[in-house]
């Protein structure tokens, strides 16, 4: 392992240890309607829009109400998105002259981009105007993530004893003070290193050797931040951050992970903040920490191995670099694909589908855990349903009343959040068997043997955990994937969502149990790793068998030099 | 009536403000503070633009340094960016790594297997990959003289001069702009150019 690779984890890792605790009591300040020192600013902008609204900052909403004014909200947003991508030739800043796109590539874009997935079944530096990558798709990775940001702090203020809030106001505050201050400085320090931001045509050049070449430019560097800062991962073109115009340098490589992390690794200490429990907070963080660095080994050492079929020419070096860029070296490329793995952002410095068996095995628990930190918010709400399942199942064993954060966690919480643990599951396996079972799914398969059988199950996982990246050798402009991906997305977006809320409703209207000596504690090392064991053993349950006929197999297979 | 105004309302506000203000005014302001990175990092030679600077390009003739292969079509288009998204077991992946050794072989004459890097015979993420290892660039050394007429010599401390540590000493890796490289040897041959 170079000093380079070490050195760039170590600098991710104390931005992240250095900025938790600032940013996450901050969020809290914002949410709480503490004053904080953007208020001078922001203030007047917010009023403005909530002047639009009709809304008071300090009001507050129903949980049904609060449920659907989100919901109402996307679909007004994802409508929205259908018909500007449907008209875009008739739109202006379009230099390139891009036509109309689709009836079903706009359903699954608008579905993808509002649900937070940022799926793309098209190749953007060749289908989309400048308009739509900034107005339409850009605007949505803003106010996506900061959908999601606001079911979990709905979510918080309701198991802190708070009242819920109203949504229209934490969706505005999630964007003013949260989403665009920070990519604001990113956008800017993304320029400074070459990535480009302009509303002039693309580039036509002929080198020097010949080769004509048409170059995109356009607004990039502006929707790389917001892409990165929103766990969104939606590339301005087709390779994402593979792409030297999106990712130029090693540096732009770290900005960029360290953007997708920020938010959701603040939100696990905001939780301890707002509910007083800090020190649980910490146990959480520690699990996640745990699979987090986990995942980035899984992913380093397999890779830099190599695959032992090309080994066998006996190269100069070793290390797979199919489908990777030189510049940011094993170790940079290795952690910003763990990041887009744990946060569920989905953009991508090198080509998933070429990553050897045991790599693939990391990608997929991150999308199947969904809690590595996860996105902003979300994937606090997807570990806090965990840990509800997590406390009943110690209970059961101990034969105690299981409790979290004070309150008894009974019948109607343990099955809200069964239900949301089992929606992801079933999206996945029963999509992938869909499309196994059906000649309009396996056409979509590129890669021959178990990897053909992955791409299928990374195109449901990545879906159902709204992540958005691919084994991209997957047809996904296909019209089965275009219509099975779009329902996917928004089923595995909205399902665990309202479920969680609901969760927190039943919890906000419960009497609170004094601690005695008889509490199961949350904030121990213990129960950190109970916590671990039970999310593995749970999803290794789950998804075990497919594994072992997807990356499994084709690990040996590959161990065994067998070629398909 | 009232969710919709509701809707619509913050939906517009935050619009104007993120969706049209926040792309509008990032670009203004990227224009003044970075003029060159903000278009593109153009790179000229004479009036005329021959590249743009981080964005790999095409070269096999024998003259030139070759970057490392491309999954694009045609290879190294930055329009369709694409990888070649080959799985660890396809065997069209081995295949293509065979037939590329093969190719610099026959190009230059006495390179072993043991001295070409993976790098050089495995396709990039982008296909846009701007770059090669050090050691790519030193086994081309005997093609591109031979072609050119540059000495030896001169190529290596060529090499030398355009090799790219890792950033600011201590990120990502030591590599080698392959357009700039050849431009200098385009340059060293059409000196009035």
């Amino acid at each position: 392992m170079s000093i380079q690779t070490i050195i760039t984890w170590v600098v991710v890792f104390a931005v992240f240890a250095l900025t938790i605790k600032p940013l996450g009591t901050y969020i809290v300040q914002v949410f709480t309607f503490q004053p904080t020192f953007l208020d001078r600013v922001l203030g007047p902008l917010e009023n403005g829009i909530f002047r639009l609204v009709g809304v008071d900052r300090d009001s507050t909403m129903s949980v049904k109400t609060y449920i659907m004014a989100l919901l109402l909200t996307n679909m007004a947003w994802a409508l929205g998105a259908y018909i500007l991508l449907r008209i875009q030739g008739a739109l202006p800043f379009n230099p390139q002259h891009f036509p109309d796109v689709n009836p079903l590539l706009a359903f699954n874009t608008a579905a993808s981009f509002t649900t937070n997935t940022n799926w793309q079944a098209y190749a953007g530096g060749s289908t989309m105007s400048y308009f739509s990558q900034f107005a339409v798709l850009s605007y949505l990775q803003f106010v996506t993530p900061a959908t999601g940001g606001a079911a979990a702090i709905a979510f918080l203020r309701m198991v802190s004893g708070k009242k819920i809030g109203n949504f229209f106001v934490d969706l505005t505050l999630m964007v003013t003070r949260l989403l665009l201050p920070l990519a604001i400085i990113v956008t800017l320090i993304l320029v400074g290193q070459g990535v480009p931001e302009t509303l002039a045509p693309y580039l036509h050049l002929h080198s020097i050797a010949g080769q004509a070449q048409t170059v995109p430019r356009g607004p990039i560097a502006s929707f790389e931040a917001i892409e990165h800062l929103g766990q969104n991962g939606g590339g301005f073109t087709n390779a994402n951050s593979a792409n030297p115009l999106e990712n130029p340098t090693a540096f732009s490589n770290i900005v960029e992970v360290i953007s997708m992390g920020l938010l959701p690794v603040a939100f696990f200490y905001a939780f301890g903040v707002i509910t007083g429990h800090k020190k649980t907070a910490w146990t959480f963080v520690g699990v996640a920490a745990v699979f987090f660095v986990g995942m980035l080994a899984l992913i380093y050492f397999p890779e830099a191995a190599g695959n032992p079929i090309i080994n066998a020419l006996g190269l100069h070096t070793h290390a797979n670099m199919v489908g990777k860029e030189l510049r940011f070296g094993l170790g940079g490329t290795s952690i910003f694909e763990t990041s887009t793995m744990s946060f569920t952002t989905g953009s991508v410095a090198s080509a998933h589908d070429s990553y050897l068996p045991l790599s693939s095995l990391s990608f997929f628990l991150g999308m199947f855990l969904n809690m590595i930190f996860g996105g902003k918010g979300v994937g606090l709400l997807n570990l806090l349903m965990f840990v509800i399942i997590t406390v009943f199942l110690m209970g059961l064993m101990v034969g105690r009343t299981p409790e979290f954060l004070g309150k008894k966690i009974e019948t109607k919480e343990v099955t809200l959040a069964s239900i949301a643990f089992l929606i992801h599951p079933l999206l996945i396996l029963v999509g992938s068997a869909i499309a196994v079972s059906s000649p309009a799914g396996l056409q979509g398969i590129f890669n021959p043997g178990p990897q053909g059988l992955s791409e299928i199950i990374y195109g449901f996982s990545s879906a159902a955990a709204n992540n958005g990246s691919a084994f991209a050798g997957l047809g996904a402009a296909l019209p089965f994937y275009e219509l099975a991906i779009g329902i996917v997305v928004i089923i595995g977006r909205y399902g665990s969502i309202v479920a969680m809320l609901f969760v927190g409703e039943s919890l906000l209207n419960k009497r609170s149990v004094p601690e005695s000596s008889g509490t199961m504690r949350t904030d121990t090392f213990l129960f950190g790793g109970i916590l671990w064991g039970a999310i593995m053993i749970l999803n290794a349950l789950t998804f075990f068998p497919i594994m072992a006929l997807g990356p499994i197999a084709e690990h040996y297979l590959m161990m065994a030099h067998h070629l398909f | 009536m009232k969710w919709l105004r509701s809707i619509l309302g913050v939906t517009l506000g935050t619009w104007l403000l993120v969706g049209l203000g926040y792309p509008l005014v990032m670009t203004g302001i990227s224009q003044v503070l970075f003029p060159y990175q903000a278009n593109g990092s153009p790179v000229k030679l004479g009036n005329r633009i021959v590249a743009s600077l981080h964005v790999g390009q095409y070269y096999h003739q024998p003259q030139y340094f070759w970057g490392r292969p491309s999954a694009t079509t045609p290879p190294y288009n930055p329009y369709a960016s694409t990888p070649s998204n080959l799985g660890p077991t396809n065997k069209l992946l081995l295949e293509h790594v065979k037939s590329r050794i093969k190719t610099l072989q026959r190009s230059i004459p006495g390179l072993r297997v043991s001295q070409i890097p993976i790098s050089l015979v495995e396709s990039s993420g982008s296909g846009l990959d701007p770059d090669i290892s050090v050691q790519s660039a030193l086994i081309q050394i005997p093609r591109v003289s031979r072609a050119t007429g540059l000495s030896r010599g001169f190529l290596t401390r060529l090499i030398d001069q355009h090799v790219s540590g890792p950033q600011f000493g201590v990120i990502g890796r030591s590599r080698i702009n392959v357009m700039e490289l050849n431009l200098a040897v385009y340059k060293a041959l059409h000196p009035h150019a």
